[in-house]
């Protein structure tokens, strides 16, 4: 079992979603305010596009020589002191996990930002185990009383407002004032430093994934603009790390090249807060940091992917950016792709690690205007990706049924202008490129099915077939 | 555990079509991980002398980051000193050992001076610096009990003094330097101070660690001064 999944409900989920009028309200303006601030960081930079393709090369060669980079990784994490711990799957890296803390008579955790604990459901193991799991990035540490996912893989609760947040501190900080002011950012924040301090300081172990490992050095990094990180690795007994068997590059210059484009890529930042290059545990003349020092590497499907045309998503950094130029993550949020990763990698990534047959709406949810591809700092093809995840879902459903259920899929975009608008495209780019693929794609009852729903709410601006010849004409 | 590796391992392999015995591939990464290729390294940060401090100077304060300047080592405690009376801080610091600071007279100073490691208690941190990149206003802070990771951390208002000699034009600069040592337990590069925007993306500072971050450039009796 992984965390829990709702991506197969997608149309429902993306359904709700339109119609919440707070979720619509913070939405709208994410998108701007993000790509606007991509745009002047990557402008300032007269490197950024050389960049980019460096950071492609890098992540190419590594992927293609993980074995042997994992292996140097290994030897060099021992040399320092540290120990690195291999799991196969979610099951495994939690019982790695748990076991630690236990030889560590943890009590509690602090954890550090990291998606792959999310995508293992660390936080509901370690509380069966009786070990309290305290997340301590702000928006992981909201979304954690709220019992929710992450929207957005780098601003995990953006998808609330301050009046949400406001309710649950006051549902939750129960032995505070009660007529104490909550009614600007500022003072929630102010709230969550006071509780969070004690947590840090209280913490037995401490939890944080990582956004890059340095075979060269056996370094783990994290890059975080809170500080929250290292406070969860350096006050505790022991730090552990959990990442995925991909975030391994070979040098400290690597890693460089790959920082460069993070953090404009992701928030705009010319680089974050705080870049921590951890190496080993505690030296015998330090006077903090923590005594033992641990990394869990988690395959979890990565090493199969490897030998696919999906490869080049393990090349992916998690900087959102993919998210940030969606139009249809501007229209539904994060939550409704129903799984841990969101947005464009979501679409591509989430089928790989739960199963098309549990996420197969997801590479639907595409209007195939490749602004996904245009910002990634690794330059992964994100649409092309998605287009073989549709290719192999033709192909695994070829049977009236199916097709039936995917022109309900159909139907339920086209009863919602704003969807409709953006997907009709990706329907034409999908039936060009099938098309062009195979002729005989155009023939089969899917394209017959839009004569069917042709009187479904038409998109403003051209119909359906003039934009259609428009489309192949564009394309052909 | 390694049963775990064995498989992971030999999955990689089977998806490359490798045996992970073939000399090409092991040769292609001894020989990266030894030449440690610098790759794409962005020009604004080939400058030198004051124009390099001024670099920055520019991207510390781009993120709310202060600085000021002082000649030498000598002006550092009155400068830190001046600074908290200008914030309304109380007159006390903790720091590390780390034997450039010992060496700066701070009796000249009313500071209170504590030594050693935060547990939490402390408004104000003194640390010196490894390194400076003017790339893009970074500090690099190395761990020991010269300058202890939770004085980066955990105080209200974290001091930082940067001798203009460690102060490089890249990354890859501060990664040449360590090269030459044992790598330290932890690296931490530090632009700005601790912020947060994931309550309604408003950016807010201060969000664990330091609100404040002031940095103290010593840059030599030839540098265009400005008072701390
Ligand atoms: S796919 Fe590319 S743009 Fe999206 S999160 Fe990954 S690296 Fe960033």
């Amino acid at each position: 079992m992984v965390a829990p999944v709702t991506s197969p409900s997608f149309k429902a989920n993306a359904s709700q979603a339109l119609a919440n009028a707070q979720l619509q309200s913070v939405l709208s303006g994410m998108r701007e305010g993000f790509a606007a601030r991509r745009r002047e960081a990557a402008g300032q930079l007269p490197e950024f596009e050389a960049l980019r393709d460096s950071a492609r090369d890098i992540k190419h060669h590594t992927l293609a020589h993980l074995d042997l980079y994992l292996e140097r990784y290994v030897d060099t994490v021992t040399a320092s002191g540290g120990q690195v711990h291999f799991a196969r799957d979610a099951a495994e890296a939690r019982a790695i996990i748990t076991s630690l803390c236990q030889s560590l008579d943890a009590k509690t955790v602090t954890k550090g930002k990291s998606m792959i604990a999310e995508e293992i459901g660390l936080n509901d193991h370690l509380e069966q185990a009786g070990i309290v799991p305290v997340e301590t990035d702000l928006g992981e540490y909201i979304i954690q009383l709220r019992h929710e996912m992450p929207s957005h893989i780098i601003g995990p609760a953006l998808h609330l407002s301050a009046k949400q947040i406001e309710a649950d501190f006051r549902r939750v900080h129960t032995d505070l004032p009660r007529d104490r002011d909550l009614s600007q950012p500022a003072t929630l924040l102010a709230e969550a430093r006071q509780v969070l301090r004690q947590r840090f300081l209280a913490a037995d172990v401490g939890i944080t994934g990582a956004n890059f490992l340095i075979a060269e050095t056996g370094t783990s990094v994290i890059v975080t603009n809170e500080g929250n990180g290292d406070l969860t690795q350096t006050l505790p007994k022991a730090h552990i790390v959990l990442a995925s068997i991909e975030k391994v590059v070979p040098t400290l210059e690597d890693c460089a090249q790959l920082l460069r484009v993070l953090a404009r890529s992701a928030t705009g930042q010319e680089i974050s807060v705080y870049t921590t290059f951890s190496t080993g545990p505690r030296r015998p003349d330090d006077v903090d940091g923590p005594g033992a020092y641990h990394v869990v590497l988690l395959d979890n499907g990565r090493s199969a992917m490897l030998g696919t045309s999906f490869r080049d998503v393990l090349s992916c950094i998690r900087c959102g950016a993919c998210m940030n130029h969606c139009p249809i993550y501007e229209s539904i949020g994060g939550h409704a792709y129903g799984w841990v990763y969101p947005g464009p990698i979501g679409a591509v990534l989430t089928p790989s690690l739960i199963g098309v047959d549990k996420a197969a709406h997801l590479p639907n949810a595409s209007t195939f205007c490749g602004r996904c591809e245009e910002v990634c700092p690794v330059r992964i093809p994100l649409p092309k990706l998605m287009r073989h995840w549709r290719e192999r879902e033709f192909e695994r459903h070829l049977t009236p049924a199916a097709t039936r259920s995917g022109l309900a899929f159909w139907a339920f975009f086209a009863k919602r202008p704003r969807l409709y608008r953006l997907v009709t495209r990706a329907a034409m780019g999908m039936l060009a490129y099938a098309g062009r693929a195979r002729g005989r794609f155009r023939r089969l009852p899917f394209a017959g099915g839009w004569t069917e729903y042709r009187d479904l709410p038409a998109p403003e601006g051209a119909t359906f077939q003039a934009r259609w010849r428009g489309e192949r004409g564009g394309r052909a | 555990m390694s049963s775990g590796r064995d498989e992971i391992l030999s999955n990689i392999r089977r998806s490359l079509g490798v045996s992970g015995r073939e000399a090409p591939r092991r040769a292609a990464v001894d020989e990266r991980l030894k030449r440690a290729a610098p790759g794409i390294v962005p020009q604004r940060g080939d400058v030198t002398g004051t124009e390099r401090i001024a670099l920055f100077r520019r991207y510390a304060e781009a993120v709310q980051a202060t600085v000021a300047l002082v000649a030498g080592a000598a002006d550092v405690p009155l400068a830190v000193a001046a600074y908290l009376r200008d914030q309304n801080l109380p007159a006390t610091v903790r720091m590390g050992d780390d034997p450039r600071l010992a060496a700066m007279p701070w009796q000249e100073t009313a500071l209170a001076v504590a030594v050693g490691p935060s547990a939490g208690g402390d408004l104000n941190a003194v640390s010196h610096a490894y390194a400076g990149v003017a790339e893009t206003g970074t500090l690099v802070m190395v761990s020991g009990h010269a300058n202890p990771t939770t004085l980066n951390f955990l105080p209200d208002n974290h001091v930082v003094v940067l001798d203009a000699r460690d102060l490089v034009g890249h990354y890859e600069d501060v990664w040449a330097r360590l090269r030459g040592v044992e790598m330290p337990r932890t690296v931490n590069w530090i632009t700005g101070p601790s912020r947060s925007a994931d309550i309604e993306r408003t950016l807010l500072l201060g969000a664990h660690g330091p609100r404040r971050l002031h940095v103290v450039v010593i840059a030599g009796p030839s540098a265009p001064l400005t008072s701390a």
